[in-house]
């Protein structure tokens, strides 16, 4: 589908034009669930990429190996031995984010943006910019997921990287952080806004905004 | 039989998959343009799910947990890392099979369902279902009834939301918020409401 373009723009396209997260809505569900606060969110993002770098890489080196009819069984073998990896490294080195994490890393497997790119572009693009195409996307995940995560945190508890900030504290005396934040509905709504302004920017009709076509991408992912 | 019954309220009310812990997204806003489509994406969900969830329990407590090969001789092995190839394997396995069983003996069935089964090998909430099972624990009837009511609240939710989808289309929505963007407005009053179902239990 992706046909490969300069580096450059593998590389930034998805962050901006082509996010995975605001543009075509994939892997929202690890994108919303660990945006409570925004160390988990953090290392979530570095879990993604790896996986995604891991596994687009692999994909793109073997893509002339694999016959066609049982790709799909290697892609999802090769990420979740990418997913079961990341998932013993954040056991042994950070136990309480593992903790926190809980399923969701597992559920990187399924996050549909991690195949959608193994099967649209890394099957027919060469390593390197498979590499960067794996970059691209990870990072556009990442800072949606840590925007959010960043406003829950700051607005629900009043602290961002778990240290107070000075003002968002109740003792300030004109905010008092609020609970609800910090509860799942408060994801979607945040999400609908950064959608919502994201589709202001001048430039982007709206009109095209991927609403039509929806059911074939989910058929590819 | 209370605690089963209670596990399958509160994966369907409390701990809905779909708008509590947010699993399923991806087909959750793709598949919800009709109700009759989110209806057969839903009876998938809950037929895969009360299936899959108490056979990757069966598969976890005989062959991966540790010390489940002890009656190998080899009870030292803790296999719980390969949870993830393994579960991920079963359930692309069984919808494949499901597919063809149901295309053999049960045509009208896979007619109304079949393109919804191969989108279920990549739905967070199928497998979501079956690392919550490891995490809590669950024996093997806790998981049927866990599986049933985690696909049974799936379904409800994504029944629901396309039915306010439906509606939808005729209003008139600010500039720059439609398609994706109301839809996650409606997932947050959904969720919402869905936070007042807490405490439902017998």
């Amino acid at each position: 589908m992706t046909k490969g373009k300069p580096g450059g723009n593998n590389l930034l396209d998805p962050i901006t034009a082509s996010n995975p997260v605001t543009v075509h809505v994939l892997g929202l569900c690890s994108a919303l669930a660990v945006s409570i606060s925004v160390v988990p969110a953090l290392i979530m993002s570095a879990a993604v990429i790896g996986v995604l770098v891991f596994s687009n890489v692999l994909v793109s080196l073997l893509r002339h190996a694999m016959p066609h009819s049982i790709r799909l069984v290697i892609e999802v073998t090769l990420i979740a031995t990418a997913v079961a990896v990341v998932d013993e490294v954040l056991k042994a080195f950070a136990p309480d984010v593992s903790e926190v994490l809980s399923v969701f890393v597992g559920l990187i497997i399924t996050n549909c943006i991690v195949l959608a790119r193994v099967e649209n572009f890394a099957m027919h693009n060469g390593p390197w910019a498979s590499f960067l195409d794996a970059v691209g996307n990870g990072l556009g995940y990442s800072w949606v997921l840590i925007l959010v995560a960043a406003l829950r945190e700051l607005l629900g508890t009043g602290t961002l990287l778990y240290q107070p900030v000075p003002g968002l504290q109740p003792s300030s005396g004109w905010f008092q952080p609020s609970e609800f934040m910090q509860l799942t509905p408060s994801a979607f709504f945040l999400m609908a806004l950064i959608i919502w302004l994201l589709n202001r920017v001048p430039g982007r009709h709206p009109e095209e905004s991927p609403t039509r076509n929806q059911d074939d991408r989910q058929g590819d992912a | 039989m209370n605690e089963l019954l209670n596990i399958i309220l509160r994966a369907i009310f409390t701990e809905n998959l779909a708008l509590a812990y947010l699993l399923g997204m991806c087909t959750f806003l793709a598949v919800s343009q009709r109700v009759q489509t989110a209806i057969g994406l839903g009876i998938a969900v809950i037929f895969v799910q009360t299936i899959t969830v108490p056979l990757n329990q069966l598969v976890f407590n005989f062959l991966l947990a540790p010390g489940a090969l002890s009656w190998a001789g080899l009870g030292h092995l803790d296999l719980g890392y390969m949870r993830f190839i393994v579960f991920i394997g079963i359930i692309a396995a069984f919808i494949q099979v499901l597919e063809q069983v149901l295309d053999r003996y049960f045509p009208d069935l896979h007619h109304a369902l079949g393109i919804y089964l191969p989108l279920l090998t990549v739905n967070c909430a199928i497998l979501g279902a079956s690392l919550f099972m490891v995490q809590r624990d669950f024996g093997f009837a806790q998981s049927l009834a866990f599986g049933f009511g985690s696909g049974a609240g799936w379904a409800l939710a994504i029944i629901m939301f396309a039915a306010i989808r439906e509606r939808l289309r005729c209003c008139d929505v600010p500039r720059g918020l439609e398609g994706h963007g109301v839809a996650f407005v409606v997932m947050g009053i959904l969720a919402i409401g869905f936070l007042g179902l807490r405490g439902v239990a017998f």
